[in-house]
């Protein structure tokens, strides 16, 4: 089980979280002409990465923030976890 | 009984308490702090089961963990459990066992003729006989595999034990109570560290407790003893015996299964008989040992023929002789020790040594006691069926290929090393490269993934002194890193006889025209033969043979046969042991029950049991529940002997002539607050909201991005900036993570806060032509006429003091109230609307009633929104605003979902107006079609109109639009019903939608 620090709250079981997906993805803005490719880009394909991957994922038994993760796939090893409104640089 | 190979004195029994036990249907003798094998050997009793695939005779070869053979079936207390290993199961007054894999009895067991049939059981036997023909696999191949496989039988019946689970947090984790764990535990908790020790016997000390030597002043045991009794006083140190660490998980994650009660004739009242622990551990140190591991020869599986180090356990610990003959075949010290504990009771041995020419302090002693040895000998084969009687023994050239003259020797029992194998489980389980250490012929662990150092003879370091030395200094570098704290201690003087090199040989040669059966894996009777075959056979890599023989895949993990087997693949091969490398290491180390894993998550305790405020009075009126969910909802109210048919059309019909209650406290709310509340619902519904006037209600649909209906529910605008979300009892928590998901990382600029206020509401449904004088009478102050209070209309009032929201929405398709006050009042709002509403002829009504009114209605439900369909299959594409944009907006633009006879809600009526049609079946054009009969649609619902009193369902249909007054079948192959239709419309009753609006 992993062991995830929740920028909020600290180091937490993962049981507390649930998964959300690639963090990477962006939802293309309202009211804008979005080409199919675009949009099935941003709701289908994702990239099945080994290696080092930014999720997200939600506290959800905890203070229900969604906060990003940067995780190897492979060894789940996570290198740094941020808020949702953080930038990652 | 008497116990005729227990000695006088000695071991570490409480003689002053005698266990009286049966195995196998007879009554035995044993002592307080002995194991079942240990008793039955005490007893003389050798034969405890028969083998996996050739039901041979097997007895016992190990004392602990590593047991291959003494699985038996355990009766305690009024229950059973099978593959408990002998050699584990502490004894108790009153114990029961039993042999597995035999039939009908382990003295005579009919499977035994597969041993004379043996040629025709060899590796892959299975897979490549039972292929074909292939109508016999069901019928006579996989009935007669399931009767002859197995070790045990499971109850049938109810588990009446009771496990836990408990989370643990520690600085250091320590895995064994051997000289490593109790030196790195003692260190680490003198700096004030939280310790964890856990120790998988019942006595803790480990090899201390068989080995003889001194640290200090005192023997071994003793310093153990002290050691223990000195850690338990302190505060920051956790203890466990009979705890076993099986699982490395990530993040140091471990598992431990602690078995609370098995030791005891019954389980205590209060306490668990298992506990599982989740430790997630700072560091962990593995102190677990090492296993010794055989030499191969013939016959090597007959009863009697016992690893040394298990002949000197069972001396040393529980005073019992396994043999009064016995002969040690070893290729290095351990061997001697086992013949000298021997000697000190008496009891004559010979020594077989591999080697030619060993000298070490132990071989010294070994023969100032006169012990008889043979250098370069070797056992060919042990003779006997049921029990070992003698053993063909010869000379053995230096290259270790030729045997010398056969000769045979009398005896009783055969103490075999071949050295001694480290218990590299748990570091490889957290992902350690594991590395092939050439002077003692074994993998130990390499470089470590996870916060896990390998201590002692699990990490291939056999000297008790530099153990002490690094384990005392491992425990304290670690515990300071976190602590700070630097206590110094002092490490005692080691007296302990040094040994010579161990002879790198495991297998003795067959001798000229003999083909005596030389087990690898004694479990899964594996024999050399076996992975000859599979060599020859074109298998190659390590996990292929594991998985084509099967060598290693039994209950105990192959912790015996493992080694063997990579050396006989690395010497057909002509590679080295690490080039061929092990296969991977898979938690758990040993079987864990099934009942710890799952722990209080049973029946009921599954999930969580949500009851509304109201449920004592449903309960107190004959309610009949349903699980919705994790909440118990009122399914139906019985009245006399009705069933559930009767009592929902009677609920029902009362509805729709007079007036219902329903509890829907259970939908979920969600408070929305804030300047851009609107805002945020106008995006996340499929219609327009930025427009809904305070104290008004609408009924939105909301999408996930995909275009696939997510969820539905009423919104009601409470006052300028906050509105009322209701949704679905079963999307609830999606719901608010899918508005959390919004607000937190794609629109964070909206100034808006959700909230779950699911349980601060109770919720009513009044619902019938008569709800409205019903409503008057418990809000007499209100307006509540049509123009007062209008479809779609919220007001909030006063229930006899009682703060309490009304909103007009229907989900009858009656003119219908929903009422809801704070859950505290809950109770007495039901009361009091069952009281007004006598007069009315009230009645409550269930789930079933409540669907029965939705479906005749043509009202879309879980059942339709089943995550495959859109708002158009819904017939709901009038809620689709063609203006703004929303979540999910441009995948209804998909030429699948645009698409000319796109599926669409239907009503489906029987032709003969009586039969039920079963929900799920399709929808098809021709009932005699062959097979696959094209399906155009299926029945998502099903009920008896209490309008028309005839059956209705509801179907998700191809092409419904235009399928109205069709005639179909709906078939189901599973009711074995074919059942002639028409398509209706979905709307069966009032399909103008009068009634809510009157």
């Amino acid at each position: 089980m992993l062991y995830i620090n929740c920028p909020h709250c600290g180091m937490r079981s993962q049981n507390e979280f649930s998964y959300g997906g690639d963090a990477s993805v962006k939802r293309p803005e309202l009211n804008k002409e979005v080409s199919d490719q675009e949009w099935d880009n941003f709701v289908y394909n994702r990239k099945s990465l080994r290696g080092k991957h930014l999720e997200l994922w939600q506290h959800i038994s905890g203070c229900r923030q969604w906060i990003k993760v940067e995780r190897d796939t492979a060894t789940h090893e996570i290198f740094r976890t941020f808020k949702a409104d953080e930038e990652v640089a | 009984m008497t116990q005729a190979f227990r000695i006088e004195n000695g071991g570490l029994i409480n003689r002053d308490k005698k266990l009286s036990f049966k195995f196998n249907g007879k009554t035995y003798l044993g002592y307080e702090g002995d194991s079942l094998a240990s008793a039955l050997l005490a007893n003389g009793v050798h034969l405890v089961g028969r083998s996996f695939k050739y039901h041979r005779p097997r007895g016992f070869f190990g004392a602990g963990v590593d047991e291959p053979y003494a699985v038996v079936q355990l009766y305690r207390n009024g229950e059973t459990e099978p593959n408990i290993k002998a050699t584990e199961q502490e004894l108790f007054e009153g114990l029961e066992a039993k042999s597995v894999n035999c039939w009908p009895s382990v003295n005579f067991d009919i499977g035994a003729i597969n041993n004379f049939l043996k040629i025709f059981l060899p590796a892959g036997f299975y897979y490549k006989t039972f292929m074909w023909p292939k109508s016999f696999w069901y019928r006579i191949y996989e009935p007669f595999i399931r009767k002859a496989a197995g070790l045990g039988v499971a109850s049938t019946k109810h588990d009446k034990e009771r496990y836990e689970h408990k989370y643990e947090y520690c600085d250091l984790l320590i895995a064994g109570s051997g000289p490593s764990g109790l030196a790195g535990a003692y260190a680490a908790a003198k700096n004030g560290a939280k310790v964890i020790l856990a120790e998988d016997k019942s006595r803790f000390g480990g090899s201390l407790l068989t080995s003889d030597v001194n640290i200090g002043n005192q023997s071994g045991q003793d310093w153990a003893e002290g050691i223990i009794a000195e850690l338990k006083t302190m505060p920051n140190v956790v203890v466990k015996n009979r705890s076993q660490i099986f699982g490395y998980y990530d993040h140091n994650m471990l598992v431990m299964s602690e078995k609370v009660s098995d030791h005891l004739p019954a389980t205590k009242k209060y306490h668990p008989n298992k506990r599982l622990w989740y430790i997630r551990a700072k560091e962990v140190l593995i102190s677990s040992g090492s296993i010794e591991r055989p030499i191969v020869f013939g016959n090597n599986d007959t009863p009697g023929v016992m690893l040394s180090s298990a002949a000197k356990e069972y001396l040393k610990v529980y005073g019992v002789l396994v043999g009064i003959k016995p002969l040690v075949f070893t290729n290095n010290d351990s061997g001697y020790e086992t013949a000298i504990e021997f000697k000190k009771h008496g009891v004559d041995t010979v020594v077989l040594d591999s080697r030619k020419n060993p000298e070490s302090e132990i071989i010294d002693e070994a023969k100032s006691l006169g012990i008889n040895i043979k250098n370069s000998y070797v056992v060919v084969a042990a003779q006997g069926y049921k029990k070992v009687k003698s053993a063909d023994i010869a000379s053995i050239s230096e290259d270790k290929k030729k045997l010398g003259k056969i000769e045979n020797i009398e005896c009783d029992c055969i103490c075999v090393s071949g050295f001694w194998t480290p218990t590299i489980h748990l570091a490889s389980q957290s992902g350690n490269k594991t590395k092939f250490k050439e002077e003692i012929d074994a993998f130990v662990p390499g470089q470590s993934k996870q916060n896990e150092i390998t201590l002692g003879s699990a990490n291939g370091v056999f000297s008790l002194e530099e153990t002490l030395k690094t384990s005392f200094k491992t425990g304290s570098e670690l515990s300071k890193k976190i602590t700070k704290k630097d206590n110094e201690i002092a490490i005692p003087n080691v007296v302990e006889k040094k040994s010579s090199q161990h002879d790198k040989f495991w297998c003795v040669p067959l001798p000229k025209g003999k083909n005596y059966k030389r087990f690898l894996d004694f479990q899964n009777d594996v024999a050399v033969s076996d992975v000859e075959i599979a060599l020859r056979e074109g298998y190659r890599s390590i996990e292929h043979v594991k998985r084509y023989t099967t060598l290693g895949m039994a209950t105990d993990q192959g912790k015996t046969s493992n080694l063997n087997g990579l050396q006989l693949v690395s010497e057909i091969e002509n590679k080295v042991v690490p080039a061929v490398g092990h296969t991977t290491f898979r938690p758990p180390y040993t079987p864990v029950s099934i009942g710890a894993i799952v722990g209080r998550e049973v029946g009921k305790q599954s999930k969580p049991t949500r009851k509304s405020p109201m449920h004592s009075w449903h309960e107190k009126n004959n309610a009949v529940f349903v699980d919705a969910g994790v909440w118990l909802r009122p399914r139906y109210y019985r009245r006399g002997n009705e069933n559930l048919f009767e009592a929902s059309k009677r609920e029902a019909k009362n509805v729709r002539t007079n007036v219902g209650v329903c509890d829907v406290t259970t939908l979920g709310k969600i408070d929305v607050k804030g300047p851009d509340a609107a805002e945020l619902l106008n995006r996340v519904y499929t219609n327009a909201w930025l427009k809904l006037p305070v104290g008004k209600a609408r009924y939105g649909v909301m999408l996930r991005e995909d275009g696939i209906v997510m969820d539905d529910g009423t919104t009601t605008r409470i006052s300028e900036n906050h509105y009322h979300m209701t949704t679905t009892t079963a999307q609830a928590a999606n719901v608010l993570s899918h508005l959390e998901y919004y607000l937190q990382l794609v629109w964070p600029e909206l100034n808006v806060n959700v909230v779950s206020t699911t349980e601060q509401w109770a919720g009513a449904a009044i619902a019938g032509p008569k709800s409205r004088d019903l409503l008057q009478k418990l809000f007499p102050k209100l307006d509540v006429s049509n123009e007062g209070l209008p479809f779609m209309g919220y007001m909030e009032g006063d229930l006899s003091g009682v703060k309490a929201r009304i909103f007009r929405i229907s989900f009858s398709g009656e003119l219908a109230y929903e009422v809801n006050v704070e859950s505290d009042y809950g109770n007495f709002m039901w009361e009091k609307i069952m009281e007004v509403g006598e007069e009315f002829n009230i009645q409550p009504y269930g789930t079933e009633a409540l669907s029965t009114l939705r479906i005749e209605m043509g009202h879309v439900a879980g059942s339709e929104l089943d995550g495959r369909t859109i708002p158009f299959d819904n017939a709901l594409e009038g809620l689709v605003s063609k203006k703004k944009d929303f979540i999910g907006k441009r995948s209804l633009q998909r030429s699948a979902f645009i698409a000319e006879d796109r599926q669409r809600i239907v009503g489906v009526v029987p032709l003969d107006k009586q039969t039920s049609i079963p929900e799920g079946s399709h929808l098809v054009k021709d009932d005699k079609a062959p097979l696959p009969n094209p399906k155009l649609g299926h029945i998502s619902a099903s009920c008896w109109s209490v309008e028309y009193d005839n059956p209705f369902s509801l179907a998700i249909l191809k092409d419904g639009k235009n399928m109205i007054g069709q005639k179909l079948f709906a078939m189901s192959p599973l009711k074995n019903k074919v059942i002639p239709v028409e398509i209706v419309s979905s709307h069966y009753v009032d399909p103008k939608g009068e009634r809510v609006r009157s």
